[in-house]
C-alpha cells in the first residue's frame, strides 16, 4: 500500500479541493438562476454572463501584475462564484457599466488587494453590490414587476442601455410593504403583497434558493449554523413585533421569503473567508445577521438589507472569533480582553 | 425617555463618530494594531468622553453663554477637554495604579482625539441642547468610537498576516479596510430621523 506523502490535511477523497467546492455552488445556483429568469426574463442571465466574464479578466489581470500563477488560481472558481452571487442579486434591468463597475470592484478592491481568497475580511460580491446601491441607487432598485418578464431582444437593449427601462420596472414586495406599512387598506390592495404564501414571485425565487441551499448543506459544502441562525434570527424578531401590530410589520414568513433573504442565508452569509469559524460564533454571527436584516427593512432607509446586514457582520466575525474561541481539550477556555 | 434612546443610537450607529463623521481617525488608525490596546483605549476615550461633554456644556451654559463669550467656544473647549484630560490621569494614578498602567500613554493621547472637541462642539451648535442630552450624546460618541475601534483591531490583527501587495502594506489597506467599515455603516443611514 503506498503511503500518502502530501501535506496536510491528509484527504484522499477526490474532488475534494476549492474548485470542486466552488463548483458545487455555481450548480447550486441553478434553480434560483431558473426562478428569476422565469419570472424577470433573461436580463439575469446576461448580467452573470457578463460579470463572470469582468470577474475572470480582472483576476487574471491582477494576478498577472503581482507575478502569480494565473491559471493555478483561477481553477479555483472563487472569481467566478463571486461574480455569480453579485449578479444574482442585481436588478435584471442593469445596464453594462453597472455590472463592470460593482465586479471590478469587488474582485480588485474587496479581494485582490487583500492577498485574494481566503484572505480578505468582507464578502467581495457584497461589497461591490453595496458600492453600487449606495452610489446607484435608482438603478439598483430598478426591477420588473413578476411575470411580466421582457422579451430577449428587449432585455438586450436594456443590458446595452439603449432602451428605456421604465416601460418595465415595477415595485417588489419589499418596497410596497415600506411604503404602506401600517395602511391596512392599502396592504390588502396591493396585489404584489399577497402570493402564494409571501410576496408575489418573489416567494419562488426564494423558494428555490432555498432549494440549492438545502443541496449545499446535503454536499456538506457548508454547515446549517449560519443558515440557522440567519433565519431563526430573522423569524425571532420579526414575529413579536408582527403579533404586535400586524399593520405596521411584515409577518417572518414574508420576510424569510422576500429580496435576498435565503440567497444570503445559504450562500452569501455561509461565505467561509468572511464569516465567523467557531460553531458558536457561526450561530451568533448568522442570527445577528437576520435582526439586522429585520432592524435595516423595516427602519432603515434602504429596500433590502442583506448585502449591509452580511458586511456589518464580517466587520465584527473577528471580534466573534476571538470570544467564541473553542477551549482545547486538557486546557481552560481562555480568558479574552474586558471578560477578565 | 426615548429622546434619549433615539440619541444614544444615533450617536453609535447611524452618526458614528469614526465611520460616518470621520472623526477621531488618529487614534483610530494609530492604536488599532492589537485587540488588548484597543480595548484599553475605548474605556479610556469612553471616560473621557462622556466627562468632557458635560463640562464643555456647563461651561458653555453657564460661563459663556452669560457673558457673550460664544465666540471664545473652541479655545475654552480646548481647555476645558485638557484638564479634564489631566485630572482623570491624576485620579486613576492615584486611586487605581493598576488601570493607569493598563491605560498607560493613550490617557494624556486623549486631549487631541478630534472626536472629544467634536462632540463639544457639536453637542452646543443644537439649540435645544440640555444637560442630559449633552451625557448622553457624549456617551453615545464615545461607545461608538469603542465599538468600530475594537471591531477594526480585531480586523487587522487578521490583515496583519495576509498576503498584501507591498505597495498596500500597513496603513494603505488600513484606511482601505475603514473606508470599506465606513460603507457598511451607511446601512444604518435613514434609520433614526433627529
Amino acid at each position: 500500500m503506498a503511503l500518502i506523502t502530501v501535506s496536510s490535511p491528509h484527504t484522499t477523497k477526490k474532488g475534494n479541493h476549492t474548485g470542486a467546492f466552488m463548483r458545487q455552488v455555481i450548480y447550486a445556483t441553478a434553480p434560483g438562476l431558473a426562478a428569476l429568469t422565469w419570472l424577470f426574463g433573461y436580463g439575469t442571465l446576461l448580467n452573470v454572463c457578463f460579470a463572470v466574464l469582468v470577474a475572470v479578466g480582472c483576476e487574471a489581470l491582477f494576478l498577472r501584475a503581482r507575478g502569480r500563477d494565473v491559471s493555478f488560481y483561477l481553477s479555483d472558481f472563487s472569481a467566478v462564484v463571486t461574480a455569480l452571487l453579485l449578479a444574482l442579486a442585481m436588478p435584471p434591468t442593469s445596464p453594462w457599466w453597472l455590472i463592470l463597475i460593482g465586479t471590478a470592484f469587488a474582485i480588485i478592491i474587496a479581494k485582490q488587494l487583500y492577498g485574494g481568497l481566503g484572505m480578505n475580511p468582507f464578502n467581495p460580491a457584497m461589497v461591490g453590490y453595496v458600492l453600487l446601491l449606495i452610489s446607484f441607487p435608482v438603478e439598483m432598485t430598478r426591477w420588473i414587476a413578476p411575470h411580466e418578464a421582457p422579451a430577449l431582444s428587449d432585455s438586450i437593449q436594456i443590458f446595452l442601455g439603449q432602451t428605456n427601462v421604465d416601460a418595465f420596472s415595477g415595485a417588489t414586495p419589499l418596497d410596497t410593504m415600506r411604503t404602506w406599512a401600517g395602511n391596512a387598506e392599502q396592504l390588502s390592495n396591493q396585489p404584489i403583497l399577497h402570493g402564494a404564501f409571501a410576496g408575489e414571485g418573489w416567494e419562488w425565487v426564494n423558494a428555490a434558493f432555498l432549494l440549492g441551499g438545502l443541496y449545499l448543506m446535503w454536499r456538506r459544502i457548508i454547515t446549517w449554523h449560519i443558515p440557522a441562525g440567519v433565519l431563526a434570527g430573522l423569524t425571532a424578531i420579526a414575529l413579536p413585533f408582527w403579533l404586535f401590530d400586524s399593520v405596521r410589520f411584515a409577518d417572518p414568513l414574508f420576510h424569510l421569503f422576500s429580496g435576498a433573504a435565503m440567497l444570503g442565508a445559504f450562500f452569501i452569509a455561509t461565505d467561509p473567508v468572511s464569516a465567523a469559524t467557531s460553531r458558536n460564533g457561526r450561530l451568533i454571527f448568522g442570527a445577528l445577521i437576520g435582526v439586522l436584516v429585520w432592524v435595516i427593512r423595516t427602519f432603515g432607509g434602504y429596500p433590502d438589507a442583506m448585502a449591509f446586514a452580511v458586511l456589518l457582520m464580517n466587520l465584527a466575525a473577528p471580534t466573534i472569533d476571538y470570544y467564541t474561541q473553542p477551549r482545547t481539550y486538557g486546557h481552560k477556555a481562555a480568558h479574552r480582553g474586558a471578560s477578565k | 425617555m426615548s429622546e434619549y434612546v433615539l440619541i444614544l443610537i444615533s450617536a453609535v450607529l447611524v452618526n458614528n463618530f469614526v465611520l460616518v463623521q470621520f472623526l477621531g481617525l488618529c487614534p483610530f488608525m494609530g492604536v488599532s494594531n492589537k485587540v488588548e490596546t484597543a480595548m484599553g483605549m475605548s474605556l479610556a476615550t469612553t471616560f473621557v468622553l462622556t466627562l468632557s461633554s458635560v463640562l464643555a456644556y456647563l461651561t458653555w451654559a453657564y460661563i459663556l453663554v452669560p457673558f457673550e463669550l460664544e465666540y471664545l467656544r473652541t479655545i475654552s473647549f480646548i481647555l476645558v477637554i485638557a484638564v479634564a484630560v489631566q485630572f482623570t490621569e491624576m485620579f486613576v494614578k492615584k486611586a487605581s495604579p493598576l488601570l493607569y498602567r493598563v491605560l498607560g500613554v493613550f490617557l494624556p493621547l486623549i486631549t487631541s482625539n478630534c472626536a472629544v472637541l467634536g462632540v463639544a462642539l457639536l453637542n452646543v451648535r443644537k439649540e435645544d441642547a440640555t444637560f442630559l442630552s449633552s451625557l448622553t450624546y457624549g456617551f453615545g460618541a464615545a461607545l461608538g468610537f469603542s465599538l468600530v475601534l475594537v471591531l477594526f483591531a480585531a480586523m487587522r490583527e487578521r490583515i496583519a498576516v495576509a498576503d498584501v501587495p507591498e505597495a498596500f502594506r500597513g496603513p494603505s489597506i488600513g484606511l482601505i479596510t475603514a473606508g470599506l467599515m465606513s460603507l457598511a455603516f451607511m446601512g444604518f443611514s435613514g434609520l433614526i430621523k433627529l
